[in-house]
């Protein structure tokens, strides 16, 4: 196992190196930080003066080995924006990212489980139907329209809840709402499929055999085995939310990593967007060691 | 009959399927006693399961449905029992094996959680369970019952999976075991081991034993009692003595007919040419060796069989040859000429002098691709029948020759049997007219009545265009038939070779004569003597 | 002697091509629906901007924000008006045409992409494989997002563009697809047949181990045209995908968010289009990922038999 994790930390590690060389030069080619952030009537000089102060007057190579070399003694330097240093920036905004991605992935994993573990036992039935129909429209609708139409209904007509911003609790209602649409929606298929198929698996019939309880059937023999599919796909849509939803933050107002990287992007800040990129591929490269061990709990032909 | 423990009295069950409603089987009756052993003999479709599975309440209720009949234990009618009540008899009363083990058992639970749960799930308390799997895990015949109580079935042998079974279905000490097939997958000699066992273990417990096969081997090496299944019906039932030498329906005569191993064995002619020649040839996976300096030669049309059990290397040999495997040392000489070291160019044209048939046909033709296509591929391939009048009329042949009809070219192989699809695979090979066909386990997936079929077809094409056979297979009855000249494999190497007669008549390794020993002969009287013989010394 | 008779199944599947194939979608009567709903939006998207194309660019002040359900103005205000008084329903007609040909675009790029450099990837050697795939990598962990404002930044945004960046970031998807299936299938038997028999690696990619792979890719890319289709509604909402007057129905739902409060219908329609489209296609994909499967295919072909 420790073995198989320093394998992933050094090919994240590799990759994660050539995505801050792409990004690098890559986001330096979306153009200059100076038109943008200074007056429209700023004169040539004054353009240089700013470049100079923030270090984009040298050339480009000069400019990457200072980044690396701050970057070795964990300076990811500042945000052009806010004035601050890049990482305080970020991880701000992902103290906000992570507990709505948590929520979010908890609530979906609880319902798409038990949801599709019981329309697969039930399958052809009424409520079997039912969840096929909510989980396949949940996955075609696009989110920020989900969005929308939930805050006419809710926001607008209904007035229960706040349209944007944070604060309350009751903040959080709808963009965990509207992140639940999607993922739950292609899990929910997913458990039911792999249920049904594990359904039919000779070691169901063993377990009939020896005269086993139906519960024990479906939640100790049947439910670990499907399990094994699930959780790629629960790794693939977490990490999806890790990299922050960019949509929904930005019509909900809510402050977190997708609006940050967002905003970094159109307004040239690149030290926030370079900084953002490396937080979130930790983040999933993480989360990834724990589907990994998750896996390897659940299926002793991995361990072995 | 009437007071019997267990007996099936007139049932019949249909499945509703897409093609319509299947008579599965059709007024099926018979009986188990404690101490007796019933066998239920059918081939594949035959409906020798079903009833079984009737028993154990696992039939899937869609699709299938209980027309008539009753399932009596004890003199109660399982049947009008509640579910309830019928899940606490299985596993305490009737426990049921099955033949691939390796998927019956959970692959995600170690097999000590396995067995246990056979007494936990009928209330028995955990700490005394564990102490009856160790006994019985131990009694099976496990090495280290403490560790392999811990293990996962993945860790463990084919037939040490069985024996893991069979521990776990009889933790209850039940009173009847179903066993369905339960040493099909299993080496021959470990079938030998396996069926002892249970054997033995009945004679211990005094449990009625129901055993559903094919193989009338297995019924002449244990069973009392044996039903012939075939379409759903019960064709005939009697004493295994009985059955086996006064068959009455012709069903059961012509199962009887086909079973390999009765032929005359054909006196090898060694004045033709040698056609293949391997001489040292070598091949390791790893550090694991497949093939060690093996040598054989098989001259111009004769068939070389290669006989030996599952890891003896015996595929290894036949896909490095036909160079689908890189050898590491040796040569293979076709007609003077080292295969292992030939140029591509050159290696083109041999391929169309040699063909191979697959063990299964369901895989080794392409689904996407009309029996037309199949069999014209490689006359794509080598350039040659360019017209297409011509090609249309070889391709009627081929199918004429090996028994399927012309119009059968425009269809596609999932339309097919699995004999059909054999006969297929053959077409496909004598489309190039090969000099040598390659036949790998080629008739091990068929039914008894079609591997006869099939096998007469091959000795035919043999004696009419003198093709020549390298034969690998693991049922010796098919090779002692097939073969002029055997090569008896283990772990890679060549254990003994000779011409059949000398190899069946007079073995002289203990390998050989231990697998010939195992070799079931489906004549109940010839074991019974054969168990005597090996019992009598001591 | 021999056994001539064929099993039961094999009255079914004897006819091939497309004929079957669509009989077969005749009894599937919700993979039909789907199948009719897409043919409609691709007839519109074809011919639409031709008819409709000046109703829809025709500013009606009066009509502004008129609501739906209204025959008052003519048919073509059946959906409303939006904030320049144009018709809602020619508007959806004519976006609808950006929207299928970029989702079109790239989805037909990365698939072939894709595909071609899956077949070599899985069939050749571990050195070329593993460039391919480690390239595959980068892509993937690269947030689509930055390679969406690089490209149309430095490019301009545009609808080639706009299929080049999501082209880009589809690609791995039938790359490892097509890899991982290629490196199943070449294992089989009757790819090992074909060996056998002589068949050069051309050959055998080509004819024996595409056809297999195909019906999977055709799948996939149905379910992923939806997707695609998503993303490119996803980037034209926040304003830096298709830029007006080029019009999509994910621009139209972010043109109308301002007007929630008094005009829902102007953010509604064209989200309930994009809803509709992705919702019949992956219907549709359900549907193809058993009817192209010949030993599967009898489960679509047997319903006639059990429903009439």
């Amino acid at each position: 196992m420790t073995r198989l994790i320093g394998q992933r930390a050094i090919a994240s590690l590799l990759s994660l190196m050539g995505l801050m060389i792409l990004v690098f030069f890559l986001s330096r080619l979306t153009g200059d930080p100076a038109v943008l952030f200074l007056p429209i009537d700023a004169t040539e000089q004054m353009k240089q003066q700013f470049r100079a102060l923030h270090g984009l007057d040298a050339p480009l190579i000069e400019q990457f080995g200072r980044y690396v070399w701050d970057l070795v003694h964990l300076d990811f330097g500042e945000s052009l924006r806010k004035a601050r240093p890049a990482i305080d920036v970020v991880l701000e905004a992902y103290a906000w990212t992570l507990p709505l991605a948590l929520i979010t992935m908890g609530l979906v994993v609880v319902a798409a489980i038990v949801l599709g573990a019981l329309a697969a036992f039930n399958i052809g039935g009424f409520f079997d139907r039912l969840v096929s129909v909510v989980s396949l429209i949940g996955a075609s609708a696009p989110d920020f329209w989900i969005a929308i139409v939930a805050i006419v209904v809710f926001s607008l007509n209904l007035a229960w809840l706040p349209t944007s911003g944070v604060g309350t609790p009751m903040h959080w209602v709808l963009p965990v709402a509207v992140l639940f649409v999607r993922p739950f929606g292609l899990i929910v298929q997913v458990v039911r499929g792999s249920m049904l198929s594990a359904l039919t698996a000779p070691y169901v019939k063993t377990a009939r055999a020896k005269g086993v309880k139906n519960g024990p059937i479906i939640f100790i023999h049947t439910l670990r085995n499907a399990m094994l599919p699930v959780i790629t796909v629960i790794g693939d849509q977490a990490a999806a939310l890790l990299n922050g939803a960019v949509v929904v933050e930005t019509i909900f107002g809510f402050p977190g990593i997708g609006k940050l990287m967002i905003d970094s992007i159109l307004q040239r800040d690149f030290n926030v967007v370079l900084a953002a990129i490396m937080v979130t591929a930790i983040a999933i490269f993480l989360m990834n060691i724990l589907i990994d061990i998750a896996y390897s709990l659940l299926d002793p032909r991995i361990r072995h | 009959m009437a007071d019997a423990l267990l007996e099936v009295r007139n049932l019949s069950v249909d499945f509703h399927t897409a093609h319509g409603t299947v008579h599965a089987v059709r007024k099926v009756g018979w009986s188990v006693n404690r101490g007796e052993t019933l066998a239920i003999l059918g081939e594949s479709g035959s409906g020798k399961s079903v009833s079984a599975s009737a028993v154990m309440n696992l039939l899937d209720m869609p699709p299938a449905r209980i027309v008539s009949g009753e399932i009596l234990f004890e003199g109660r009618d399982l049947l009008k029992t509640s579910a309830e009540e019928r899940r606490a008899l299985n596993g305490k009363r009737i426990a049921m094996i099955f033949q691939d083990p390796l998927g019956h058992l959970n692959p995600v639970y170690s097999v000590g959680w396995q067995i246990v749960e056979m007494m936990t799930a009928h209330g028995r308390p955990a700490d005394a369970a564990r102490a009856r799997a160790l006994e019985l895990i131990a009694r099976v015949g496990l090495p280290e019952p403490e560790r392999a109580m811990h293990k996962y079935p993945h860790q463990f042998s084919g037939g040490q999976r069985q024996r893991l079974m069979i521990a776990m279905a009889l933790m209850l000490k039940p009173d009847i075991l179903i066993a369905d097939e339960p040493t099909t997958a299993l080496d021959v000699t470990i079938q030998a081991e396996v069926l002892a066992l249970l054997k033995e273990l009945q004679a211990e417990t005094g449990m009625g034993l129901v055993l559903i096969t094919h193989d009338l081997g297995v019924v002449a090496e244990i069973a009392d009692r044996v039903v012939v299944m075939s379409d759903g019906e019960i064709v005939e039932a009697g004493t295994a003595g009985d059955v086996y030498h006064r068959p009455h329906h012709p069903y059961t005569r012509k199962l009887i007919g086909a079973a390999p191993g009765k032929g005359e064995i054909r006196r090898p002619d060694d004045s033709s040419p040698v056609l293949l020649e391997i001489k040292d040839l070598c091949k390791t996976y790893g550090h694991v060796p497949a093939l060690k300096n093996v040598s054989l030669a098989l001259h111009k049309g004769q068939s070389l069989a290669v006989v030996g059990e599952s890891g003896s290397g015996k595929s290894t040999l036949a896909r490095t040859v036909l160079r689908l495997e890189t050898a590491d040392s040796g040569e293979a000489l076709w007609k003077g000429k080292d295969l292992i070291a030939m140029n591509a160019r050159d290696l083109l044209s041999v391929r169309r002098q040699i063909q191979m048939v697959f063990q299964d046909p369901t895989q080794s033709l392409n689904p996407r691709m009309s029996v037309y296509q199949i069999i014209s591929e490689g006359w794509d391939i080598h350039r040659l029948v360019p017209d297409r009048a011509a090609r249309r009329k070889r391709v009627a042949e081929l199918l004429e020759q090996v028994g399927l009809l012309p119009e059968h070219a425009q269809r596609y192989p999932h339309q097919f049997s699995g004999g059909q699809r054999q006969r297929i695979a053959i077409a496909r090979a004598l489309a190039l007219e090969p000099e040598l066909i390659i036949c790998d386990e080629a008739v091990s997936a068929l039914d008894v009545s079609i591997q006869a079929q099939v096998i007469a077809l091959l000795d035919s094409l043999r004696r009419r265009l003198g093709i020549s056979f390298l034969f690998i297979a693991h049922d010796l009855g098919v090779v002692r038939d097939f073969a002029d000249t055997v090569v008896v494999m283990k772990s890679g190497e060549i254990v003994e070779s000779g011409p059949t007669g000398e190899i069946f008549e007079d073995p002289q390794q203990p390998y050989t004569q231990r697998l010939l020993a195992a070799n079931l002969d489906p004549d109940p009287d010839v074991q019974a003597q054969r168990r005597l013989s090996a019992s009598a010394p001591a | 002697m021999t056994d001539l008779t064929l099993p039961k199944s094999s009255q079914s599947g004897a006819r091939g091509g497309i004929a079957a194939l669509l009989a077969m979608l005749w009894r599937d009567k919700v993979a039909l629906v789907s199948a009719l709903v897409l043919l409609v939006i691709v007839i519109c998207a074809l011919i639409g901007p031709t008819l409709l194309g000046d109703l829809a660019t025709d500013q009606n002040l009066r009509g502004r924000n008129s609501p739906p359900f209204d025959l008052e103005r003519g048919w073509a205000f059946v959906l409303g008006g939006d904030s320049l008084g144009r018709p809602m329903l020619a508007r959806l007609v004519v976006a609808a045409r950006s929207t299928m040909m970029v989702a079109a675009g790239a989805v037909a790029c990365a698939l072939l992409i894709g595909a071609a450099l899956g077949l070599v990837a899985g069939y050749l050697g571990k050195g070329v494989s593993q460039v391919i795939m480690r390239l595959a990598d980068v892509i993937m962990s690269f947030p689509s997002l930055l390679i969406a404002v690089v490209v149309l930044y430095v490019l301009g945004p545009s609808v080639p563009n706009m299929i080049l960046v999501l082209a880009i970031t589809r690609i791995p998807i039938y790359l490892r697809t097509t890899r991982a299936e290629v490196l199943e299938v070449r294992e089989r038997m009757f790819v090992q047949a074909a060996v056998v028999m002589g068949a050069r690696p051309g050959r055998i990619i080509l004819r024996h181990i595409l056809p297999v792979v195909a019906p999977t890719l055709v799948t996939i890319a149905t379910l992923d045209f939806a997707f695609v289709m998503l993303a490119e509604s996803a980037l034209s909402f926040l304003g830096i995908g298709i830029q007006p007057p080029d019009i999509t129905w994910g621009l139209m739902v972010s043109q109308g968010r301002p007007y929630l409060t008094s005009a829902w219908w102007l953010a509604f329609w064209p989200g309930l289009m994009i809803v509709i489209t992705t919702l019949s296609l992956n219907l549709l994909s359900n549907w193809m990922r058993i009817a192209l499967d010949p030993a599967q295919r009898w489960r679509l072909e047997a319903r006639s038999t059990t429903n009439g």
